[in-house]
């Protein structure tokens, strides 16, 4: 292992709902959904139609752009309803899950002996593909590029995210045949960044390991690669997620595509935050029921700095969620609430502004409110105290903003994701939508570069 | 609580979209938002957020003025009074102060926030809190016997074509609060400059005699009336917020503490200041005549609107440098520049103020340079893989 990497710059926010390490499989659901929203970029083209009977691994659709990256069924049962949006996109394909689940034989084979086209054939015939993502612009991974390195990040930092090192050490022969497939992949290293607690993560073979500590946004894959091997114009890295390497690992392991996961169920609004055994796509009712304080609550797939909301709990899980978070809603008011130290107890904040900075330890219950109102961008060095790039993230923002390519190119776009400006969006004192921002810049440059 | 909530949410529908009021929407919003932190939830992005907003920034940069506002106010009154003679109370002191005072503020803010509300009415958009610092600088940096329709037309100099003309706050070249100064000192030079306006109504009252250090010195008088003890503590005439270093360092510690102002612009200004004093106090030997030159380095730093200039100044985060790297130089050139101006040209002894409005215009070149080397790193990167 070569020398440490600390992260110094950055923020992690304690919040109250931590998952307990216990895990309990979650009821299985009735119905499971696809939904192609969770894939950005990607126009699907349906193979199957309602009524259909699927296996676990039958192709539900497949990419316009690459024919090649499909998208399978993570149940067996009928397709039941094909859900359809403005302009006839498709929102979600729902299928009715029989009792007992039959799978699509892909073959089981030790990766170790197969060339890189058959490895990289049999992810992507199961559905595995879309695991891999890509850097530049955070997509899923074109199958004909050869990435100079593929970076895993055994941890997460952010705030009530999973430990993986928990969650999947049951998991420890798949995470090495995916590390052993994934290798293959690429004329480069497999990385994978630990962190400094002991766990079975320390043994991986076939990978460089390398200890980063620090706070949030350590454990972000982006930050590792930056420090690591930052990506060049045109240069291409790939970066998969421990549980979807797991997933890699159970085909190549047992010839099936096992679409099941870990995920923590946290926030302040969980009866009994602790783990649950999931499948990819089940209706978030069937985990949730009884659990959560369902009262003016905010259930975000995802942490709460980079997740998405489910609107109801008629809504499915997300193909990449490795928690549940939820969040009581702040819409309520508060009088005078922009005097400085006043209510410190409740108002987190990165600045010293509020004494929380004081009692870093307390674990806080936050809510969605805004805590004030979008403005211009005033305050100068906020952005960079929670960005551990060697980027200058203010000036980045605004060269995405104006939509001036050449400096989106000059101040490093291809070197970082949405998930890397969570922090800004939560630090910044004029409310700027640093995440959204930067999505719109890496689909411009998507657009005109390629 | 729940009354005024209540109040509020009964006028609110006049100003929504499709209300009778709704063009004046700006302008309600900012008195409901600066009583209410509004109930608006996140969308997208981030779900939870910082407990800090604009509002907050601003309103702690106020916090940090208020001890060099209160004692700026009770130094008029102290001025006043024992140039004629008199001996007053502390209660005299702070009143005559105050009320020779509260009309500047109250004229700063009502015609600032006046063309703030305008402005934000007339473009349809919300009304940012930029101002809310910018209208209690202006009267800290004036003297206290300008006449109130000056300092209102400095005012709206300074927020139309020194801020709005840009695009308003976040968007401005230079810092609203000096192009006031600026503005004011070259159209109304007799009421802002000379021996006569730094205490109050010396240029009726022959006893009084207004004339600051900075002004003695420039004059060729070495011998000061005042000690170092007097300086630091401010019992010196001159701007009402600029006086007590003491004062101002007590801002300073504020500030620096909450994180809300650079340290690296205060610190780098300050060594600025220190090395250029320095060094004309060893060309100063050869000059014995020149009491500007040879008037310590140390001193310096300590008289004039120097403290007050980098600690509130130089450190507006639209106007001046943004990038880390950048806050150094740009402070160390305002302290720099700040002192030669002062010491070579003493019909303006208040350098730093035109130091601030000229690294103003050079802190994006600054930035320029800082975020080029960025860049070239990047690309070396490029051509070594």
């Amino acid at each position: 292992m070569s020398e440490d990497i600390r992260i110094k710059k950055g923020l992690s926010i304690k919040l109250k709902g931590k998952a307990e390490e216990a895990i309990s499989a979650a009821p299985r659901s009735r119905i499971f959904a696809i939904q192609p929203k969770d894939f950005h970029g990607i126009t699907p083209k349906l193979t199957v139609k309602v009524g259909a009977e699927v296996s676990v691994g039958t192709v539900l659709f497949y990419s316009k752009s690459n024919e090649q990256i499909k998208f399978t069924s993570p149940v067996s049962g009928t397709v039941s309803e094909i859900k359809r949006g403005a302009k006839r996109r498709i929102l979600k394909v729902v299928i009715e899950a029989k009792a007992e689940d039959d799978f699509v034989d892909f073959g089981k084979e030790d990766p170790k002996g197969l060339s890189k086209e058959q490895v990289l054939t049999k992810i992507l015939d199961s559905g595995c593909w879309p695991f891999v993502n890509q850097r530049p612009y955070d997509v899923i991974a074109n199958p004909a590029d050869e990435p100079k390195a593929i970076f895993i990040s055994s941890f997460d930092t952010a705030p009530l995210a999973s430990n993986y090192g928990f969650s999947i050490k049951e998991q420890e022969a798949a995470f090495q045949a995916g590390v052993n497939a994934l290798s293959k992949l690429t004329q480069g290293n497999v990385h994978l960044s630990v962190n400094n607690t002991p766990t079975f993560f320390d043994k991986t073979e076939n990978a460089v390991l390398q200890n980063v500590t620090g706070k949030h946004p350590a454990g972000n894959v982006g930050v590792q690669i930056s420090k690591i091997a930052p990506i060049n114009q045109g240069e291409k890295v790939w970066t998969v997620n421990p549980q979807d390497v797991v997933i890699i690992g159970n085909l190549f392991l047992t010839g099936e595509f096992r679409p099941y996961r870990t995920i923590a169920l946290a926030g302040s609004e969980v009866a009994a935050p602790q783990y649950y055994q999931v499948t990819l796509g089940q209706e978030v009712a069937s985990l949730l029921e009884g659990k959560i304080n369902e009262d003016n609550t905010r259930i975000i797939s995802g942490n709460v700095l980079t997740g998405a909301t489910i609107a109801s709990k008629d809504e499915f899980l997300g193909f990449y969620s490795n928690e549940i978070s939820v969040i009581p809603e702040g819409n309520e008011y508060r009088m005078f609430g922009w005097i400085p130290f006043v209510g410190s107890g409740k108002i987190h904040s990165a600045s010293r502004t509020s004494f929380s900075w004081l009692s870093s330890n307390k674990e806080y219950t936050l809510n969605t409110n805004m805590n004030g109102e979008e403005r211009a961008m005033v305050v100068t060095g906020e952005m960079e105290k929670v960005f551990p790039m060697d980027i200058f993230p203010m000036q980045l923002l605004k060269a995405v903003m104006a939509n001036d390519i050449e400096k989106m190119e000059n101040l490093g776009i291809y070197e970082v994701a949405p998930e890397d400006f969570a922090l800004i969006d939560y630090a910044s004192s004029s409310k700027v939508e640093a995440q959204k921002i930067i999505r719109e810049g890496l689909d411009l440059m998507i657009n005109e570069v390629g | 609580m729940g009354f005024i909530r209540n109040t509020f949410d009964k006028y609110k529908p006049l100003f929504d979209k499709g209300g009778k009021l709704e063009k004046f929407a700006p302008g309600f919003n900012a008195f409901d938002t600066l009583v209410f932190v509004p109930n608006h939830t996140t969308h997208e992005g981030a779900h939870i957020r910082d407990g800090v907003d604009l509002k907050r920034v601003m309103v702690t940069v106020i916090f940090a003025m208020i001890p060099a506002l209160l004692f700026g106010m009770w130094n008029v009154g102290y001025q006043h009074f024992s140039q004629l003679g008199e001996a007053g109370t502390f209660l005299d002191y702070l009143l005559y102060g105050s009320f020779k005072f509260i009309p500047m503020i109250a004229v700063s803010y009502g015609v600032g926030l006046g063309i703030e509300f305008a402005f934000g009415i007339f473009r349809g958009h919300e009304i940012n809190e930029g101002y809310l610092v910018s209208g209690m600088l202006i009267p800290l940096i004036m003297p206290i016997d300008l006449p109130l329709w000056m300092l209102g037309v400095s005012v709206a100099f300074a927020v139309l074509i020194g801020k709005e003309a840009f695009g308003g706050t976040g968007m401005n070249i230079l810092n609203p609060a000096l192009v006031a100064r600026a503005f004011a000192y070259f159209s109304y030079a007799p009421s802002m400059s000379g021996d006569k306006v730094w205490v109050a109504d010396a240029s009726t009252v022959d006893a009084i005699s207004g004339e600051t250090i900075l002004g003695s010195l420039a004059s060729g008088n070495s011998e000061l009336s005042y000690s170092v003890l007097d300086m630091f503590l401010g019992f010196i005439p001159g701007s009402v917020g600029e006086t007590s270093v003491l004062m101002i360092l007590i801002g300073a510690a504020f500030l620096y503490f909450t994180g809300v102002a650079s340290w690296r612009i205060m610190l780098s200004s300050l060594v600025g200041g220190a090395v250029m004093a320095l060094l004309f106090n060893l060309v100063g030997v050869a000059y014995p005549e020149n009491a500007l030159l040879n008037f310590p380095w140390w001193q310096h730093l300590m008289v004039g609107g120097f403290a007050f200039a980098i600690v509130f100044m130089a450190t507006d985060p639209v106007s001046g440098a943004q990038t880390n790297k950048g806050k150094w130089v740009y402070g160390f050139l305002i302290g720099f520049l700040g002192i030669m101006i002062r010491i070579i040209n003493p019909a303006y002894p208040e350098g730093i103020m035109m130091s601030i409005l000229l690294l103003n215009v050079f802190a994006p070149t600054i930035d320029h340079y800082v975020i080029e080397g960025n860049i070239k790193k990047r690309k070396k990167r490029l051509k070594t893989a």
